[in-house]
């Protein structure tokens, strides 16, 4: 529906990016670290719940977070490479450009094969990085030095506020640049792909093309995702590439809420909290506890946090008088 | 183009479906600017015609040609780009946008070279072309609410707005009152009569209520069992025994 | 040409294993047109309760052979209990909505299962090779294999028959193919159809259970067992074509064929091959070597 903003949204809004902003300066190390990794992840989460929108599960786009994170990798390793500037467009362009070259074939399914066959090309990469170890590093996987900032180093005391300044520029970035593409045509497209594929190619547009774009777009934020966790996290493993991280993917999307593009970003954080107090009180369940709560919200709560968040805010905003958002 | 070059020619078009002939060498011409009305009973091909005509369906043999232009094997994307729009029997409408939206995205379907796809869908020539659109058909009031709040016949004027947004050169309109109730269907076609009269649009329809053939269409195709088996006015054709058996006959 | 003779059994192998494996899934699909993530989980879920009963026999020191027995009800014991329950008590909730959020439910009853498995049997891998051991070893192209892996060639080849005359031949079979080609037509017509999925869904989790349960002493149950199998039985089934039986057949047999080409000839690509001969055969046709197109909707 319209997209018209109303004052409560606006002042949540604000309230929020205050927050983001001023985090590092009352919020302890590990906390600083979650919402570092969230912002991160956050990017290729978007991605998946893009395709959400219309239907399309994507089981594969850990792909492009692996590319992402092993440009890192291999930056450094061949190049010495570090500069961060420099990694992040790069990663997203890897993650663009396998994203352009295997988008090619996507476009053409739908259904349990989309999320199949993007299945297997992530496995494909995985198996690769896990028998090619002398180049990858194999299980033990690539060591991910502090990367630099527009060639400095950055001094130890400050590094993880930083890194968390660049990710969160970069996901502010992100963020404004999905909005432009969701209010645009093919972001209503794209929507509309959903409900009714056969009304789209009678108005002479093309599903295929709406599909590859959005693909095409999905692996640069993958991409992307990667390199910034890479920097966060100093380590990159082939897991990276597996099923159950594109899984990963999926469930904070269903988490949050894919419908919108603040959702993936309250799903992530929530994820990050929930993974932390799951791995302390029950180590040996945690695939269950993912499992449990992505049962319940396909059940009960498919909206996601980000529908709870609305529902709250809906109530709110009409006492407080502002133009409700259809 | 010339005067003469009809805008919808179709040469020995057939296609089956197993041992059912849906379509069985097809001969037809339509020139611009007509208004045509094909009727058949049940299963004697009309929908089919228009699957194949549009694309959506290869034919077994023969071929189709739009304003002269060679067509036969088109998928519907290309055949729209030629200047064809359609409507279905079944609404083919986004469910899950609201009215307005529906419109505007078939005007950004429709605008190709002027679409600027980085700006938004919400864009003012092309909200204000919407909204005309929809008073033309009498849906305005609908313009912002969703696609479900729509009755049975708004849905299958929208169904037709959608395809007339595209500005063609040929419409075809598959039964577009079925389903709605038998009071409202005059005013439907009165509604989308006069908008399509005010064009030199060629509209082609599929009806199944003879009354409104009679009555809209200056030119009436009569299918059986995948052939034509009558051309003319309304007033000959409709009332010809042969027709009339056929039509009614199987039902 | 000892090789190839190698190459051919060991392919054969891979394939009744993979066969048992998607056979269910595939079934599960044709009838409710769901694609059963948490088939992987009822599959080391059977695994698992063969081996620990047929561990408890060896334990209380009756007849070895019984285990063989213990290996078939393990597989019987989950299909009946995890198939109703899986079914009625999740799937038949989300009946109807978008096919992307059936697949998520399936998949996170899959990560439920997995930890379930972790929870009563805990993280020690787990083996029962009496079975296997059991009936004796032979020689092929001077290579050992038990008559075990044999057995599992035969048990997978009359296993695919009956399914097929049941599907085929039996007044059940005919109902299930009714509500596969129109639900809405058989419901008018009053078959119970609610009842035909969840038969359908019991079948299929009883083949998947079977499979982990014959297979199970081959190979020592670990837990990550049910994660690691799920995508090669997507695999198998999309090539063989989703719904299809015989396809389920092909599939198995292609890929048991292809894995052991590589290993014995390219090993680096044992891992892969699975998912470039599904990459490739979906290239060329869309649905799958048995599959149907889909039909005309307006």
């Amino acid at each position: 529906m319209e997209q018209r903003w109303s004052l409560a949204s606006v002042a949540a809004v604000t309230v929020a990016a205050l927050l983001f902003v001023a985090a590092p300066l009352f919020v302890p190390g590990w906390i600083l670290f979650l919402l570092t990794l969230a912002l991160a992840k956050f990017m290729a989460v978007l991605a998946v719940a893009l395709f959400l929108r219309c239907g399309l599960v994507s089981f594969g786009h850990a792909l492009f977070y692996a590319i992402g994170a092993y440009t890192v990798g291999f930056a450094h390793k061949w190049f010495g490479v570090r500069e961060a500037m420099l990694l992040a467009p790069l990663g997203l362009c890897l993650g663009a450009g396998a994203a352009a070259l295997i988008g090619l074939i996507m476009a053409r399914y739908r259904g349990v094969f989309f999320a199949m066959l993007n299945l297997a090309v992530s496995m494909i990469l995985y198996a690769i990085l896990l028998k090619l170890y002398w180049v990858t590093g194999g299980t033990d996987g690539l060591g991910v030095s502090t990367p630099t900032l527009l060639g400095f180093v950055p001094p130890r005391g400050s590094f993880r506020m930083l890194y968390y300044y660049f990710t969160l520029v970069m996901a502010g970035a992100v963020i404004y640049l999905v909005y432009r593409f969701l209010a645009s045509p093919l972001g209503y497209f794209l929507k509309a792909l959903g409900d009714n594929e056969i009304r789209i190619e009678y108005s002479g547009q093309s599903v295929r093309r709406v599909i590859y774009v959005t693909y095409v777009l999905s692996g640069a934020l993958g991409g992307l995702a990667g390199v910034l966790v890479a920097f966060t996290v100093g380590h990159i493993v082939p897991e990276y590439a597996f099923w159950l991280q594109s899984g990963e993917f999926v469930f904070i999307a269903l988490l949050g809420g894919y419908a919108s593009v603040p959702g993936p970003l309250l799903g992530a954080i929530a994820f990050e909290f929930i993974r932390t107090y799951a791995s302390k009180y029950a180590p040996y369940a945690w695939q269950m506890t993912l499992g449990i709560i992505m049962l319940l919200i396909i059940l009960f709560q498919p909206g996601g946090l980000w529908a709870m968040y609305e529902a709250v805010a809906a109530r709110f905003g009409r006492r407080a008088g502002g133009v409700e958002r259809v | 183009m010339s005067e003469t070059m009809p805008i919808l020619q179709t040469v020995d078009l057939t296609k089956s479906f197993g041992m059912v002939k849906a379509a069985s060498a097809i001969n037809i011409q339509i020139s611009q600017g007509e208004l045509v009305g094909i009727v058949g009973a049940n299963g004697s091909g009309k929908t089919t015609f228009l699957n194949l005509i549009t694309g959506y369906l290869k034919p077994d043999r023969g071929r189709t040609l739009i304003m002269g232009q060679e067509s036969t094997g088109l998928p519907p994307r290309l055949v729209t780009m030629l200047g064809v729009a359609r409507s279905f029997q079944i609404p083919q409408l986004y469910t899950g946008l609201s009215v307005l939206e529906n419109v505007l995205l078939a005007l950004a379907a429709g605008a190709k070279r002027g679409t600027e796809y980085w700006k938004p869908l919400y864009r003012d020539p092309w909200v204000e072309e919407s909204l005309d659109l929809l008073q033309q058909f009498g849906l305005k009031p609908y313009a912002y609410r969703p696609v479900a709040e729509l009755p049975e016949g708004g849905r299958k004027l929208l169904d037709v707005v959608l395809s007339f947004a595209l500005k063609p050169r040929l419409l075809l309109m598959d039964e577009p009152t079925s389903g709605v109730s038998i009071e409202d269907k005059f005013e439907v076609m009165d509604t989308l009569v006069g908008v399509l009269q005010q064009s030199d649009i060629t509209t082609i329809f599929v009806e199944h209520d003879m009354e409104v053939v009679q009555r809209y269409s200056r030119r009436v195709l009569v299918f059986d069992n995948g052939e034509v088996i009558a051309d003319g006015k309304p007033e000959s054709v409709l009332t010809n025994p042969e027709v009339r058996k056929a039509i009614l006959g199987r039902e | 040409m000892a090789i190839l003779t190698i190459i051919i059994v060991d392919g054969f192998v891979f394939a009744a294993v993979l066969f048992l494996l998607s056979v269910g899934l595939t079934l599960i699909f044709g009838v409710l047109r769901i694609l059963n993530v948490s088939h992987g989980g009822i599959y080391a879920l059977g695994a698992y309760m063969g081996t620990y009963l047929a561990l408890k026999v060896l334990d209380a020191g009756l007849n070895p052979y019984l285990t063989y027995l213990m290996l078939f009800l393990g597989a019987l014991i989950v299909g009946l209990v995890a198939g109703p329950l899986i079914e009625r008590l999740f799937l038949r909730r989300v009946y109807g909505r978008a096919e992307a959020i059936q697949l998520l439910l399936t998949f996170s009853i899959l990560l439920i299962l997995d930890d379930l498995i972790k929870l009563i049997w805990g993280t020690t891998p787990m083996l029962v090779s009496t079975p296997s051991t059991l009936l004796g070893q032979v020689s092929i192209a001077g290579i050992p294999y038990t008559w075990y892996h044999i057995l599992l060639i035969a048990v997978s080849a009359v296993f695919g028959g009956s399914l097929v005359w049941l599907v085929r031949g039996t007044r059940f079979g005919k109902l299930v193919v009714a509500v596969i080609t129109d639900r809405e037509v058989s419901v008018a017509m009053g078959i119970n159809v609610n009842r035909i999925y969840t038969v359908a869904f019991t079948l299929g989790a009883f083949c998947a259970a079977l499979g982990g349960a014959a297979i199970a002493p081959t190979i020592a149950v670990a837990p990550g067992f049910a994660l690691e199998v799920v995508v090669q039985s997507f695999a198998v089934i999309a090539i063989g074509g989703m719904g299809s039986l015989e396809g389920a057949a092909l599939g198995a047999l292609l890929v048991g064929l292809a894995r052991a080409l590589a290993i014995h000839l390219v090993p680096e690509l044992e891992l892969v091959v699975i998912y470039m001969l599904m990459l490739v055969v979906l290239m060329f046709k869309p649905e799958g070597l048995y599959g149907e197109a889909e039909l005309r909707r307006i």
